[in-house]
C-alpha cells in the first residue's frame, strides 16, 4: 500500500517534519529528526529511481483527482535523478550540520533553523516531482522563502543584505514565472505539463505563447543564476552559514536547471525553441559566462566566494547542454547537474571544515593549513580535480559528454571555451592548493578572529560527510551506469522525436 | 485602433501597474520602498489572473438554476495562493529590513554599500 504513495511521501515527509521540528526544544532532537527524515527520503528516492530506471513513468494523482484537473505528480528518469541528488545531498549535509550549526547558529534558533531547512528541502523536492506548473510555483516559493531565511542567519551582517538582494531578485524571477504561467493558462486553459505539451503545438505561432515562454525563461534564469542574472549568488553563498551554502550550492540551482529542461523539452518541445533565438542566446550567454566567471573566480580573496563564482561558470556548462539541444547535450546537462552537486558539495564542505577550525574563509588566513589538516586538504584537491574535469573523476564524465555534444553539432568555439574554462579552473583550484600547502604558515597572523582558532584537523563529524562526497566524486568518475544510464533514459522521454 | 486600445484596457492598466512596480524596485535605494515596489509588481500579476478569468456575459461562478455560462473560478483560487505567497514575501522582506537597520543603522542601499566597502 505504502509503495503506491511513495511519490507523494517524498515531498510530504519533510513538509510534516518541519512544524514538528519547529516546536521541539533546542538541542539535538531537531537535528536527529531532520537527519532521519532526510535518510528516509533518500531511501524513497532510490526506490523511485529504480522503479523508473527502465524508462517507465509513475503518475500519482493527488487526492484521487484525475489529471489534468487534479494535481499530478509525475516521476520519470529525469526528475527521479534530480530527486535522488537533492535528497542525497540533504542526507549527507545534515550529519555535517550538527557541529557546524552548533558553532555558527545561536542555540535558541536551532529548531527553527532545522524547520526552515526541512521546508527548503520540501520545496526543492516538490519542484522536482510535480507535474503541475502552478504547483511548481508554490513549491518554488516554499523553497525560496525558506532559503532567504536560512541565508540571513549567516554570522556577518552582510548575510542580511545578501539575503535581501536574493529576496528581491528571487521574487522578481518567481513573479515572471507566474506571469508566464498565467499567459499559458489564458491560451490553453490547462496547468498540467503533459496536457500543456499536447495543446501547445497548434498555438506555436501565437505571440502570447512566445511572451509566456520569454517570461518563464527569464524568471528561471534568475533563479538558476544564469550569467548575467547571477548577481545575487556570490554574496548569498559567501555569507550564508556553511551548511546552507553546501545545501543550496549543491541543490537549489540544479533544481532550477531541471525546471528549464522540463519546460523547454517536455512542455514547449524543442521544435518551438529552435524557431526562437533561445538556444543561440543560451549558448552566447553561457560562453561569456563561463569565461568571465572563471576569471572572476581567480581574483577572489575569499574561498567561499571563489567557489560561488565557479558555480556560476559551471551553471554555464549545464545550460550549454540545453542550448546545444541534442541528445548528447541533454545527457551532458543531466550528468553535470548530478556531478556538479557532488563536487561543489564536497568542496564547500571541505572549506566549511576549515571555517569551522579557523573561523574565516579568507584565503590569506588559510596559509599552510594543508599540513595541519591533511584530510580536509586532500578533499579539496580531489574535489578540485573533479571541478577541473581530470579523468578518473566525475567532472571528467560530464565535460566529456558536453565536448562530444559540441563536436557532434560542430560548435568548435564551444569546444574551445569548455577547454579554456577547464584551464581557468586549474588556476583557481591551484590558488587554493598553493595557499593551503605551499605557503608557509603565517604564525603571526593566526589571530583571525577572537574565538579560539586551532590549526588541527577538523572533527570526524565534518570529515566523514565530506569524504562520502569525495569518494562519490571518484566513484562516479569510473562507474557511469547510474548517471549516464539514467540520463540517457531521461533523454528518451524528453526528446521523443530522437527515437 | 481606438477599439483595440479600449478593448484591452485591462491589459494596459496591468502593464502600467507592473512597470510602475518594477521601476520602483530597480530605481529606489530605500529598502522599504523596494519592497513596496515589489508588492505593486506582484499585485499587477494578481489583476492579470483575475481579469483573464472573466468570461464574457458569464455569471458569478456559483451554481444557480437557469444559468449556463459562468466565469472561470480557477484563476481566483490560483491567485489566492499567490497572494498568500506575496504576504509571506513581504513579511520576510520587511523583517530583513528591520535586521538590516539594526546591523547597519540605515536602510539606504548606498550607505550600506559604503559601509561594506570601507571595511
Amino acid at each position: 500500500m505504502i509503495e503506491n504513495h511513495l511519490s507523494l511521501l517524498i515531498v510530504v515527509l519533510p513538509l510534516l517534519a518541519a512544524p514538528i521540528v519547529a516546536v521541539l526544544p533546542n538541542g539535538r532532537m531537531p537535528w536527529s529528526i531532520s537527519t532521519l527524515v532526510s535518510w528516509a527520503v533518500f531511501a524513497m528516492a532510490c526506490i523511485q529511481l529504480i522503479n523508473v530506471s527502465t524508462g517507465s513513468v509513475i503518475s500519482y494523482e493527488l487526492g484521487g483527482w484525475a489529471p489534468p484537473w487534479g494535481i499530478e505528480y509525475r516521476i520519470d528518469a529525469a526528475n527521479a535523478l534530480v530527486a535522488l541528488i537533492v535528497s542525497g545531498i540533504a542526507a549527507v549535509t545534515l550529519p555535517y550540520a550538527l557541529k557546524s550549526v552548533e558553532q555558527e547558529i545561536p542555540k535558541h534558533q536551532h529548531s527553527l533553523f532545522y524547520a526552515a531547512f526541512m521546508l527548503c528541502f520540501t520545496g526543492l523536492l516538490g519542484i522536482t516531482l510535480t507535474g503541475d506548473i502552478f504547483n511548481l510555483f508554490v513549491f518554488l516559493e516554499i523553497s525560496s522563502l525558506s532559503s532567504y531565511a536560512l541565508i540571513s542567519l549567516g554570522k556577518q551582517r552582510q548575510a542580511l543584505t545578501a539575503s535581501y538582494q536574493y529576496l528581491i531578485m528571487g521574487t522578481i524571477g518567481a513573479t515572471f514565472f507566474i506571469i508566464g504561467v498565467g499567459l499559458l493558462y489564458a491560451m490553453t486553459g490547462t496547468l498540467n505539463m503533459m496536457d500543456l505539451s499536447q495543446r501547445l503545438p497548434e498555438l506555436y505561432e501565437h505571440r502570447t505563447i512566445h511572451t509566456a515562454f520569454a517570461f518563464i525563461m527569464v524568471g528561471f534564469a534568475l533563479k538558476l543564476a544564469l550569467f548575467p542574472l547571477h548577481l545575487w549568488l556570490p554574496n548569498a553563498y559567501t555569507y550564508a552559514p556553511t551548511v546552507v551554502t553546501v545545501f543550496l550550492a549543491a541543490t537549489a540551482t540544479k533544481v532550477a536547471v531541471y525546471v528549464m529542461l522540463r519546460v523547454i523539452f517536455s512542455v514547449f518541445g524543442f521544435t518551438f525553441i529552435e524557431d526562437t533565438p533561445t538556444d543561440e542566446l543560451f549558448m552566447i550567454l553561457c560562453v561569456v559566462g563561463i569565461l568571465m566567471m572563471s576569471f572572476y573566480a581567480i581574483y577572489q580573496q575569499d574561498a567561499k566566494r571563489l567557489l560561488a563564482y565557479s558555480s556560476v561558470a559551471q551553471i554555464g556548462y549545464m545550460m550549454l547542454g540545453i542550448g546545444i539541444g541534442s541528445a548528447l547535450g541533454i545527457t551532458a546537462t543531466l550528468v553535470h547537474l548530478f556531478n556538479h552537486a557532488l563536487m561543489k558539495g564536497a568542496l564547500f564542505m571541505a572549506i566549511g571544515a576549515i571555517v569551522y577550525q579557523i573561523g574565516s574563509s579568507r584565503i590569506e588566513h588559510m596559509q599552510g593549513l594543508g599540513k595541519h589538516m591533511p584530510w580536509t586538504f586532500a578533499a579539496i584537491v580531489i574535489g578540485g580535480l573533479s571541478l577541473i574535469g581530470v579523468p578518473g573523476t566525475a567532472g571528467f564524465i560530464s565535460k566529456w559528454y558536453l565536448v562530444l555534444a559540441a563536436i557532434e553539432k560542430q560548435h568548435w568555439l564551444i569546444v574551445i571555451v569548455i577547454l579554456a574554462g577547464s584551464l581557468l579552473a586549474v588556476i583557481y583550484v591551484w590558488k587554493l592548493v598553493e595557499v593551503l600547502y605551499f605557503k608557509p604558515a603565517d604564525e603571526s597572523g593566526q589571530t583571525v578572529s577572537n574565538q579560539l582558532t586551532s590549526r588541527k584537523e577538523a572533527p570526524l563529524m565534518l570529515l566523514i560527510p565530506t569524504w562520502i562526497l569525495v569518494v562519490a566524486n571518484v566513484y562516479f568518475g569510473f562507474n557511469t551506469e547510474l548517471t549516464v544510464g539514467t540520463a540517457e533514459q531521461a533523454v528518451k522521454l524528453l526528446l521523443p522525436s530522437m527515437n | 485602433m481606438m477599439e483595440y486600445i479600449a478593448g484591452h484596457y485591462n491589459y494596459w492598466l496591468i502593464i502600467i501597474i507592473m512597470m510602475a512596480g518594477f521601476y520602483t524596485v530597480i530605481s529606489r535605494g530605500n529598502l522599504v520602498k523596494k519592497i513596496a515596489g515589489l508588492n505593486i509588481f506582484q499585485v499587477s500579476v494578481f489583476l492579470l489572473y483575475i481579469s483573464i478569468s472573466n468570461v464574457k456575459d458569464g455569471a458569478v461562478p456559483i451554481i444557480e438554476e437557469g444559468v449556463t455560462l459562468y466565469s472561470n473560478p480557477l484563476p481566483h483560487v490560483l491567485i489566492l495562493t499567490a497572494i498568500v505567497v506575496g504576504v509571506a514575501t513581504t513579511a520576510l522582506g520587511l523583517a530583513l529590513v528591520i535586521r538590516i537597520k539594526e546591523a547597519y543603522g540605515t536602510i539606504e542601499e548606498d550607505d550600506i554599500h559604503n559601509q561594506d566597502q570601507s571595511l
